[in-house]
């Protein structure tokens, strides 16, 4: 708080003339009418739903459910509480977020680099995609894209064949569903053995560069490592692993891992969606960087890749982390679109069938609300460390 | 400061639902001048904005029934379009009147949302509609299959009870709006789409290729439909209750459209009690004593209610079956006014 600079006699002709007194009024007062506001909101509801005989309870959640969900990532049945339900929608809604989050994140920084590319086609082209997907409302590029991808895609009887016995259809996408041999366990003692070494080679390389200024490619042998020991060991022990391809009954495809063409027209609206702001952030935070620091890189000779990776994107960041944080929210948020189309979300599971099912309107959409509150918030602190992370370092 | 913040938030989370604190529902529809209906966004046959820009339909003939005892004016309504996850916080929350809007009427809504249901006025049973290729007779044929079906109905259990009591397997993709399901369905997604049959008529007719599609006789579930009213006002209540009686005591006794001013000349104590020619019946209520009188004159009885709009002189075409009076076979029955 700054000091007043009121001479000495007009602070003593009356408190409202002292900035600091109106400041604090002020905020008393707006305060007080957030809570008086608040308070009759409470008990104006509370007097309503007493009068129609409404009583607000969370019991509902150990009943039975006793109906059937599309996509379940974690045991459910009809017989399951709607607790489970609740928590099968959650996950699913996760579902989408992680892929989603992380596919409009490529997407996202290939078209933002490629608007800034001298090539005139490329640059072009990212332009028309910015400019189309961020200007159509998001309902109806999901409508869109659920239309496209059930009418392209063939009836389960036509169903076409992949490789390893996986079939595409209008039904989805079923892939072969793995069943394990108990020497599977040395792949995956192969694959820990793996990360180790590569860590480690990591590590003496860094220390050899420092020490003597030559450079060891770390990161190509390591995910050789990686994923070399592990295929090599699979191979060694005469591939410990069956596949069940799915079976075309006369209705359905059984067995087999199913991904439902709804998650696949979900994830492709909100990506190509979210993906074109993403391009616009990415694009700012680059032109960002100034530019003498990219003409100081190509004078110590660092190529135009190792230019981008080392000096150009690190302070790109800074500018491009805050604005990406409210994408990943957005498309957290707007994946509760998925009910218009037939997946089963939160809103679509929880919001839409457990409400009409119990008719608990109130409570089952404050909790939704709730939800979604806390994962934006839990995405907000996480981005935020990151964000500490890579901010800029005064030495 | 940030966990003021959360805390702040998960408070906004609370609900923020204002009800008016009137309980005189007619007061307030008289001293407004119109009945403010809750319909379906638009289902042929039931609630549909016409040609002409106006409503049609079987659920909005009965808006316009209420309206005509109120008022003897069958258009002193206006509609509001509410989807299935809407209707009754609308109703609850004063936005309408009354919900007329083929809503089942079951246990839980009846004693736990604050509303009540105040008669059936059409019979309803779940279906499925199949493509006629399939050559099925019966649900259960449809083992192994995947059926879309619109969310926040009781569409949705009826259809995991039928399948999980007999031992069946099945998939169920949910949809918000019935649209998107009928489009999903026709594009292959589902082998069936499963609704009240009344609805699937309805959504057949409006098919691409109707004769590629075809509604299966059985019923699996009991779908008693009909308009729901708030529980805190029973003279309300009375009145929609009643004029629902009204259409089909008309109906028992001959009173059409047509023929209402020479029948309120008749000396049948009954219709004369009906037509409000004999005692006070209207202003038990509330209402005129000529109430009756009005709804007929304006909007006909059941029947032609019915058959007008979905009925045998309707494209519709649906049989009135369950849906006939108990004196030619069927259930509706109404207690007399007296």
């Amino acid at each position: 708080m700054r000091p007043s600079r009121l001479p000495r006699h007009a602070m003593d002709a009356s408190f409202w003339r002292d900035e600091r007194v109106r400041a604090v009024a002020a905020q008393v007062l707006a305060f007080a009418a957030v809570v008086a506001v608040f308070a009759w909101l409470v008990t104006n509801t509370a007097a309503n739903l007493d009068r129609l005989n409404i009583r607000l309870t969370l019991g509902f959640f150990d009943e039975r459910a006793g109906f059937n969900i599309l996509q379940t990532p974690i045991p459910y049945d009809n017989n399951s509480t709607y607790l489970r339900a609740f928590l099968v929608g959650l996950v699913n809604t996760l579902i989408v977020g992680v892929i989603g989050v992380i596919l409009a994140t490529i997407l996202g920084f290939l078209v933002g680099i490629g608007r800034l590319s001298s090539n005139w086609l490329l640059a072009r082209l990212a332009t028309i995609y910015v400019e189309t997907f961020r200007n159509i409302p998001l309902l109806l590029q999901l409508v869109f894209w659920a239309e496209a991808v059930l009418t392209l895609l063939p009836r389960a009887q036509q169903a076409i064949e992949l490789p390893f016995g996986a079939t595409l259809s209008v039904r989805g996408l079923y892939l072969p569903a793995p069943v394990a041999e108990s020497a599977l366990l040395w792949v995956g003692v192969a694959f820990l053995a793996g990360i180790a070494a590569a860590y480690l080679l990591g590590r003496w390389a860094r220390g050899r560069q420092a020490r003597t200024g030559q450079r060891f490619p770390a990161a190509s042998v390591g995910l050789a490592l990686i994923f070399g020991l592990p295929i090599l060991t699979f191979l060694v022990l005469g591939r410990p692993l069956a596949w069940e391809p799915p079976v075309l009954q006369r209705f359905n495809f059984t067995g087999g891992i199913p991904i439902i063409p709804e998650l696949a027209a979900l994830v492709l609206g909100l990506v190509i969606y979210t993906a074109a702001f993403i391009a616009e952030v990415v694009r700012g935070g680059i032109l960002a960087v100034p530019r003498g620091q990219i003409e100081a890189a190509r004078a110590v000779g660092l190529s135009s890749g190792t230019t981008m990776r080392r000096v150009i994107i690190p302070q790109a960041l800074r500018a491009i982390i805050p604005p990406l944080t409210n994408q990943y929210l957005n498309l957290i948020k707007n994946s509760s679109l998925a009910v218009a189309i037939g997946y089963p979300d939160l809103v679509g599971v929880f919001k839409n069938t457990v409400l009409n099912q119990t008719g608990r309107a109130i409570e089952v959409v404050a909790i939704t609300m709730a939800v979604y509150l806390f994962i934006s918030l839990a995405g907000s602190v996480f981005m935020n460390r990151f964000n500490a992370r890579v901010a800029i370092r005064e030495r | 400061m940030k966990n003021r913040m959360i805390a702040a938030g998960f408070g906004l989370c609370l609900p923020m639902v204002a009800i008016p604190a009137s309980a005189q529902t007619l007061n307030d529809v008289q001293g407004r001048g119109y009945v403010q209906c809750g319909v379906h966004t638009g289902l042929f046959g039931f609630a549909e904005i016409g040609d002409d820009g106006e409503w049609h339909g079987f659920d909005v003939d009965y808006c316009r029934a209420i309206a005509s005892a109120i008022f003897n004016d069958a258009d002193a309504v206006r509609f509001t379009p509410l989807n299935a996850t809407e209707r009754f916080t609308a109703l609850q929350s004063g936005e309408i009147d009354v919900l007329i809007r083929i809503t089942t009427w079951t246990m839980t809504r009846d004693a736990s949302l604050g509303l009540i249901f105040a008669g059936v006025n059409y019979y309803d049973g779940q279906s499925f509609l199949v493509p006629t290729e399939l050559e099925l007779t019966d649900a259960a044929g449809l083992d192994g299959g995947t059926v879309c079906v619109q969310t926040g109905t009781t569409t949705e259990l009826n259809l995991a009870d039928y399948f999980n009591s007999r031992g069946l397997t099945f998939e169920a993709v949910a949809f918000a709006e019935r649209a998107e399901a009928v489009s999903a369905f026709e594009a292959g997604r589902c082998d069936a789409f499963t609704a009240d049959a009344s609805n699937l008529y309805s959504t057949r007719m409006t098919m691409v290729d109707p004769d590629a599609y075809v509604v299966l006789d059985e019923r699996i579930s009991k779908e008693p439909l009909g308009p729901a009213v708030r529980q805190d006002d029973i003279q309300w209540f009375n009145i929609v209750k009643w004029v629902h009686f009204a259409l089909l005591n008309a109906e028992e006794f001959g009173i059409t459209q047509a023929n209402v001013a020479e029948m309120a000349e008749s000396t049948n104590p009954e219709i004369m009690r009906l037509l409000g020619r004999d005692g006070t019946f209207g202003e038990m209520v509330g209402l005129s004593n000529d109430w009756a009188y009005n709804v007929i004159a304006n909007v006909g009885n059941y029947g032609e209610i019915f058959d007008r709009n979905i009925g045998a002189g309707s494209p519709l075409g649906i049989e009135r079956g369950l849906n006939a009076l108990w004196t030619d076979g069927g259930i509706h029955y109404a207690p007399p006014v007296r």
